[in-house]
């Protein structure tokens, strides 16, 4: 053993180290946790360096800038030279103060503006590795920061925390490549999901060939990760074409435009409405509503509101009632109806049965004379004045003294009430001394019974 | 004495016996801590400034130089572990990525620099360049393997990275070198 160790101690202490680090990556993958000791003592040793590194450039380049331009000023002009130089520094201060003041100010309202709780953050110091776009911001889980906070600005969503420490935490950018989140189109309402490709675009990713979205449409986060509310600009689709499954729709993220320097930590998320934007039908040109046809207007409605034929016809005959001094509803039971045939442009009603096929009960009883009220356009006697009983079929039971008929099992046909038909209509209930107890035919629906030699006439009504 | 154990032997004298020039001298320990500090800070802080020097590996050419002057595998293990390591504590990735990957460059950057001249700078430039495109490869291979990420590597841009940083170490060790004192 001591010979093994000795001769192959190199590559021994290699495999311990090794394998060591595997089993540690092994654990952080199968548990999903992190190992926050190691981390914590690097964020908490490099980090407060990068902060202070950050407050010294940022207090110190206007001097050294100033130092360089006032480098070559002769003596003479040494008082105007300090002078000119302090007015300078004052320009790049005030510059750079207005600036801040601009970035703050555009926080500020955005952060008023939103429903979501955010915190304020700025960007102190890049991750490590290549491929991977993470920040370091200087807020951390002191300020209630925590892992899977979204990070946006005023113009569009930046990234997520993945990992918070004391004072700092780790930001990961939508460019990332790991990097993943739920969208939606703003004008088609497609919904996609946002994924980061190492470089300044984003793609949006599962969205069928089939599905329509526009060159320059904006996408919005939806809402459906968990971490971003929903309403938030990503950002404009800069290339769309289809590919073998799913559409490749390039955007350009609008919150990374320009660098990432002042940010907003998502610390409770509301979700917002989408911003309605053009119509999904841009491509097709709709026109105005037709005007009303005023020559098809019934004459006692001028204004033109009586929109289908069923409310002209209604008008017609109230007017027919009206010139004839019939007042709908309040006439005895048998009163003389209104001549509707007088109503210009409808046709008279013939005072023959109808040929064929079911009939009223009253015509069924073969009585020559019945008044028989206009059919036309679908209008069942009986919906517009008071009609004679019988006429309508449930009020045709059979008299009171005659053989009960047994119900024949037939198909159920369609009964009027004639209440339903005509709001304004009246139906007077029928006389008691008329009306026949009912039998077991008067049921709701009435089979229509084929006139018979020994069924019971309906007993009529006396003829006003 | 057996056959087996003569080759053994001579293997071993071989591997005692570097080829290049003796190290005029070692590092300082406190140089050992700082310097891969201020790598890890700066490939942290001057990208936000300079962009394309994001690309620079400040880090594994202070690895590379370590294990090269100092001609020590075991030495160069927990020293590439540690520069890994601490890049790791940095990144979003599970710890250990970093810390194997120049862990493995450690160790065979000290076990070639028994055999070559490191001193020369084209093999120094060579060699930055290998390690360069070893350690991005790896990398990869590890980020496909154990983390199942699908990340593409593009080998033409990682050769014209790897000139850089190999362009950068020269001069780089050169700096190096005169932080030592003689042993």
């Amino acid at each position: 053993m001591d010979f093994f160790l000795s001769r192959y101690r190199n590559i021994t202490v290699l495999l311990i180290v090794i394998v060591g680090q595997l089993l540690l990556i092994a654990y952080q993958v199968k548990s999903n946790r992190d190992v926050p000791l190691v981390r914590v003592w690097a964020v908490t040793a490099v980090t407060p360096v990068e902060q202070a590194l950050e407050v010294v450039r940022t207090y110190t380049w206007g001097f050294v800038e100033d130092y360089f331009v006032l480098l070559g000023v002769k003596g003479e002009n040494d008082r105007l030279k300090r002078e000119n130089g302090d007015l300078k520094m004052e320009n790049h201060y005030l510059k750079a103060e207005l600036s801040t003041a601009d970035r703050a100010r555009a926080l500020s309202v955005f952060q008023a503006q939103t429903q979501s709780k955010t915190v304020a953050a700025r960007v102190i110091g890049n991750g490590t590795g290549a491929n991977s776009k993470v920040v370091f911001v200087d807020r951390g889980s002191a300020s209630g920061v925590e892992s899977g906070m979204a990070v946006v600005t005023p113009d569009g969503i930046v990234g997520k925390v993945v990992d918070a420490y004391p004072t700092a935490s780790l930001v990961m950018l939508i460019t990332d490549p790991t990097f993943a989140a739920g969208v939606v189109s703003q004008k088609n309402h497609v919904r996609g999901t946002l994924k980061g490709q190492g470089h300044s675009e984003c793609l949006v990713d599962y969205v069928q060939n089939e599905e329509r979205v526009d060159p320059g449409e904006m996408f919005f986060t939806s809402g459906d990760d968990r971490i971003f509310p929903r309403g938030f600009p990503v950002g404009a689709a800069n290339a769309v074409r289809n590919g073998k499954t799913f559409k490749e729709i390039y955007i350009a993220p609008s919150g990374m435009q320009g660098g990432v320097e002042d940010v907003l930590i998502v610390l409770e998320g509301v979700h917002q409405q989408i911003p309605e934007g053009e119509s999904a039908s841009a491509g097709y040109k709709i026109l105005q509503p037709a005007p009303a046809d005023t020559n098809t207007a019934a004459p006692s409605d001028p204004a033109g509101t009586l929109v289908t034929d069923a409310d002209r016809l209604k008008a017609q005959y109230k007017q027919a009632g009206q010139d004839q001094n019939h007042v709908f509803g309040e006439g005895v039971p048998g009163s003389k109806p209104p001549d509707f045939t007088k109503i210009p442009g409808i046709r008279a009603a013939t005072p023959t049965p109808a040929p064929g096929g079911a009939q009223q009960p009253g015509n069924a009883a073969g009585k020559p004379g019945q008044p028989t009220m206009p059919v036309q356009n679908g209008l069942q006697n009986g919906a517009v004045s008071a009609p004679p009983k019988p006429a309508t079929p449930t009020a045709a039971p059979p008299a009171a003294d005659a053989p009960k008929p047994k119900p024949k099992p037939t198909a159920p046909i369609l009964v009027t009430d004639p209440a339903d038909a005509d709001p304004d209509a009246v139906v007077p209930t029928a006389p008691k001394s008329t009306a026949a107890p009912p039998g077991p035919a008067q049921a709701p629906v009435q089979p229509p019974v084929q006139p018979k030699p020994a069924a019971p006439k309906p007993q009529q009504p006396p003829n006003q | 004495m057996t056959e087996y154990s003569e080759r053994a032997d001579y293997s071993e004298r071989l591997l005692e016996r570097p080829v290049g020039k003796e190290s005029p001298g070692r590092i300082r320990f406190v140089w050992l801590i700082v310097i891969p500090l201020i790598a890890v800070l700066s490939q942290v802080y001057v990208p936000r400034f300079v962009w394309f020097l994001s690309y620079l590996e400040l880090p594994l050419l202070i690895t590379v130089h370590f294990a090269l002057h100092r001609r020590s595998p075991i030495a160069a293990v927990f020293y590439g572990m540690s520069i890994g390591l601490v890049q790791d504590s940095l990144s979003h990735q599970p710890i250990g990525m970093f810390g194997i990957v120049k862990t493995l460059v450690g160790y065979f950057a000290a076990s070639v620099s028994m055999r070559f001249d490191v001193e020369n700078p084209v093999v120094t430039f060579i060699l930055s360049f290998f390690f360069y495109f070893f350690h991005q490869f790896f990398y990869w291979v590890l980020t496909r393997a154990l983390l199942g990420e699908v990340v593409n590597f593009d080998a033409q841009q990682t050769l014209v990275f790897g000139l850089l940083n190999a362009a950068v170490a020269l001069p780089l060790f050169r700096i190096l070198d005169k932080l030592k004192v003689a042993a």
